[in-house]
């Protein structure tokens, strides 16, 4: 398949998850979105290092690695953003993130 | 012995850094021992100096002791210049410093402990700064020390700082002195640009092949002459030393009349090669001299205060000074600040003890008859008065003549002024004599029965000085007695670099005596005339018409200068504060903050605490950044 296809799912995904993060008001969707971001990334690396692989290129193979990195990472990070999205609703009885527009208080 | 000279300076340094910091717990005894000690130790050290510099066969040594300013090429270092000139100085300086701090001991008395130590701790720094005036080997040095004592003044000027006229006779001083000042900076900045050095005889050198009348010579000489203008007050910078006179008494003496005054004379005797080489200049200082001692004659013929009589004769003879370099006799100017220095500070120190006895008062019209209260005062006054004068076989005579057949042989013209000068000098200076100490008393009985011949402390030196008017004169006997001038040729090797360059005259021995000899008659006339007029001095207490009124108000240039500079100046500050401070900066300065404020009050809103707000706000700051990536 030529790679274009993967570029343009990985767009569409992208896009997905930037517009979830800017409409959506839930704290937990719009985490989603941020892995959906994440992840169509790490699609677009797999799929260039696959592109690359098959024009003959040896060091093609470490594209991958960074999507392992991204992966460690966003696990990392979804640990911590559900511990604060658990707290918050804890407090507010609400994930609205639009509740939470001021510091104070 | 040479060698030591750093201790010249050094030793009144320390006395003021001792009575400075020691002024609240010192007693009086151990501040005047402190202050006049230092400043006799010095005079003992030069002294030796002068023995060693006067010895034959001395040529001019510089002591080095550290390195000052080295930047690039330029080399200034802290080095000491003695040479007979210096040597001279350092004399006449300690010597009559010395005097008159023993004088002070006892005229400062009753102030309190405080300001009795803050006063010998100024004249103690007075003394070093005029001491490193007069020792600096660089033009640099000598303008240390050019300021030193122009801070020295400000603040003796302003010793009773609590009376508002006194402080603002310091600020005169400083103010017209600032002005000389930057002329004579400008010099020496022109010299380190065309010479690339300061030391006085690297500039001789460099200055000598230019040859006459070059241009950048004539620059720094008129410069330079201006700096000497503010300092030793000469027209058009002269109005601040009267009023200098706010001082005390010993400090006008000292700082007024004997020393600070004659800095601009010693620089230019200095510079004598500089001065040589630029004869226009010579003939703006021969006139600017002659006109100041003719203008300032003729306001002491009129004056009451008996120390702006001595203030303006002062002015007086320092244009006498001046008359005398600018036809290049610079011998006899040095020669003039010598018995000056002693006559004059006799003179000053007699009228403190005048003003001593009458409790503070200072109008001559209001004593009379002093003579037979204060005896050794009287005499000692007249001696100074007649030194002044020039009557043959006192030292103001034979400095005079000097000056004044030098001016002859340069131009008969400048001669008959100087004589005319030399007349009121004679004129006023016994008016002041028989107003103040023949005649009857004419102050009130209170002040009569407290009249007594002041201590001890105040009439030695005024022995002292009074010895020295006289025999002052016979270093500098002119040749036509038969003698050799020994001041002359003990002066000579300094002058001897512009020799070369200078036109010489030469006077037969008749014409010289014949000066003399009209010059004597007719001073001794005009004493006479003085003597006939105020011996029997009633004060009418009518005001003066006319003439008369004009020089009471000294030709009104304090008026003068009031109108056309100050003034003026005072209107523009106002304009400035008024308009362009107001309505210009304040309101630029204020406008920006106004901006910045406004501004930041609408910005503040888009900072709504909306987290969904933000990153829209994000995304589409990164569109546009992709975009105008992707477009340029």
């Amino acid at each position: 398949m030529p790679v274009q296809y993967y570029i343009f799912l990985s767009i569409a995904l992208f896009c997905i998850g930037v517009m979830g993060v800017l409409m959506r008001r839930n704290a937990i969707i719009i985490f989603m979105c941020i892995e959906l971001m994440l992840n169509a990334v790490n699609l677009l690396m797999v799929s260039f290092s696959k592109m690359w692989a098959d024009a003959g290129r040896v060091d093609a193979g470490s594209a991958q690695l960074f999507v392992f990195f991204i992966m460690v990472v966003a696990a990392a990070e979804v640990a911590v953003g559900l511990a604060i999205i658990t707290m918050v609703y804890r407090n507010t009885h609400s994930v609205d993130i639009n509740i939470l527009n001021r510091l104070k208080n | 012995m040479i060698n030591l000279v750093w201790l010249v300076p050094f030793l009144p340094l320390l006395g003021f850094l001792v009575n400075g910091l020691g002024r609240r717990f010192l007693s009086k005894s151990l501040v005047g021992f402190v202050g006049s000690g230092a400043v006799l130790a010095s005079f003992v050290i030069s002294l030796l100096i002068f023995l060693e510099v006067k010895a034959p066969g001395f040529s001019a040594q510089t002591v080095h002791l550290f390195d000052f300013i080295s930047v690039g090429s330029l080399q200034i270092p802290f080095a000491f210049q003695v040479d007979q000139l210096s040597a001279l100085f350092l004399l006449v300086i300690t010597g009559v410093g010395t005097l008159i701090h023993i004088y002070s001991t006892s005229y400062m008395h009753e102030e309190s402990d405080e300001s009795f130590a803050r006063y010998f701790a100024y004249l103690n720094l007075f003394v070093f700064s005029m001491l490193i005036l007069v020792l600096g080997a660089n033009y640099v040095m000598m303008f240390i020390g050019w300021e030193g004592v122009g801070l020295c003044s400000y603040l003796l000027i302003g010793f009773w700082f609590k009376n508002t006229s006194y402080n603002n006779a310091a600020k005169k001083a400083f103010v017209m002195n600032r002005i000389g000042d930057l002329g004579f900076l400008i010099a020496i900045f022109f010299m380190i640009l065309q010479f690339g050095t300061v030391t006085f005889p690297d500039v001789f050198a460099k200055a000598a092949p230019l040859g006459m009348n070059n241009g950048v010579i004539t620059a720094i000489a008129m410069l330079m002459f201006v700096g000497a203008m503010g300092k030793s007050a000469q027209i058009p910078l002269y109005t601040w030393l009267p009023d200098a006179m706010a001082g005390p008494t010993p400090v006008s003496a000292l700082i007024h009349a004997a020393t600070m005054v004659t800095a601009g004379i010693y620089m230019i005797a200095r510079s004598n090669v500089i001065y040589t080489l630029a004869p226009h200049i010579q003939t703006v200082i021969a006139i600017i001299g002659l006109a100041t001692a003719l203008f300032a004659a003729s306001i002491a013929l009129k004056q009451n205060d008996i120390k702006k009589v001595l203030a303006y004769s002062t002015v007086s003879q320092l244009g006498y000074m001046f008359l005398a370099l600018g036809v290049g006799a610079y011998g006899a100017a040095v020669f003039h600040v010598m018995t000056h220095a002693f006559f004059k500070a006799l003179l000053f120190l007699g009228s403190g003890s005048v003003i001593h006895a009458m409790g503070g008062e200072q109008d001559i019209r209001k004593m009379g008859g002093l003579k037979k209260f204060m005896p050794t005062t009287a005499w000692t006054f007249l001696v100074g008065c007649l030194a002044i004068a020039g009557i043959p076989g006192f030292s103001g005579f034979f400095s005079k003549d000097e000056i004044l057949a030098q001016a002859f042989a340069n131009n008969p013209v400048l001669y008959v002024l100087g004589l005319v000068g030399a007349l009121m000098t004679a004129f006023y200076m016994f008016r002041l004599y028989y107003i103040t100490f023949t005649g009857k008393f004419r102050g009130t009985h209170e002040q009569e029965h407290h009249l007594h011949e002041s201590p001890s402390a105040i009439t030695i030196p005024l022995v002292i000085l009074a010895v020295l008017s006289v025999i002052g004169g016979y270093v500098g006997l002119p040749e036509v007695f038969g003698t050799k001038n020994m001041l002359a040729e003990y002066l000579a090797p300094v002058f001897a670099p512009s020799a070369p360059f200078a036109v010489e005259h030469h006077l037969s021995h008749g014409t010289e005596w014949l000066l003399m000899g009209v010059s004597s008659v007719l001073v001794i006339v005009f004493i006479l005339l003085a003597r006939q007029k105020f011996t029997k001095f009633e004060d009418a207490g009518t005001a003066s018409t006319g003439l008369a009124k004009v020089l009471e108000n000294k030709w009104y240039i304090d008026e003068l200068y009031d109108t056309i500079i100050v003034k003026p100046l005072y209107e523009l500050s106002r304009f400035f504060r008024d308009t362009v401070e107001k309505a210009g900066i304040d309101k630029l300065v204020n406008g920006v903050g106004r901006g910045v404020q406004w501004g930041g009050q609408q910005i503040r809103l888009v900072q709504n605490g909306q987290v969904g707000f933000y990153i829209f706000a994000m995304v589409i700051g990164m569109i546009v950044l992709f975009v105008i990536g992707f477009l340029l």
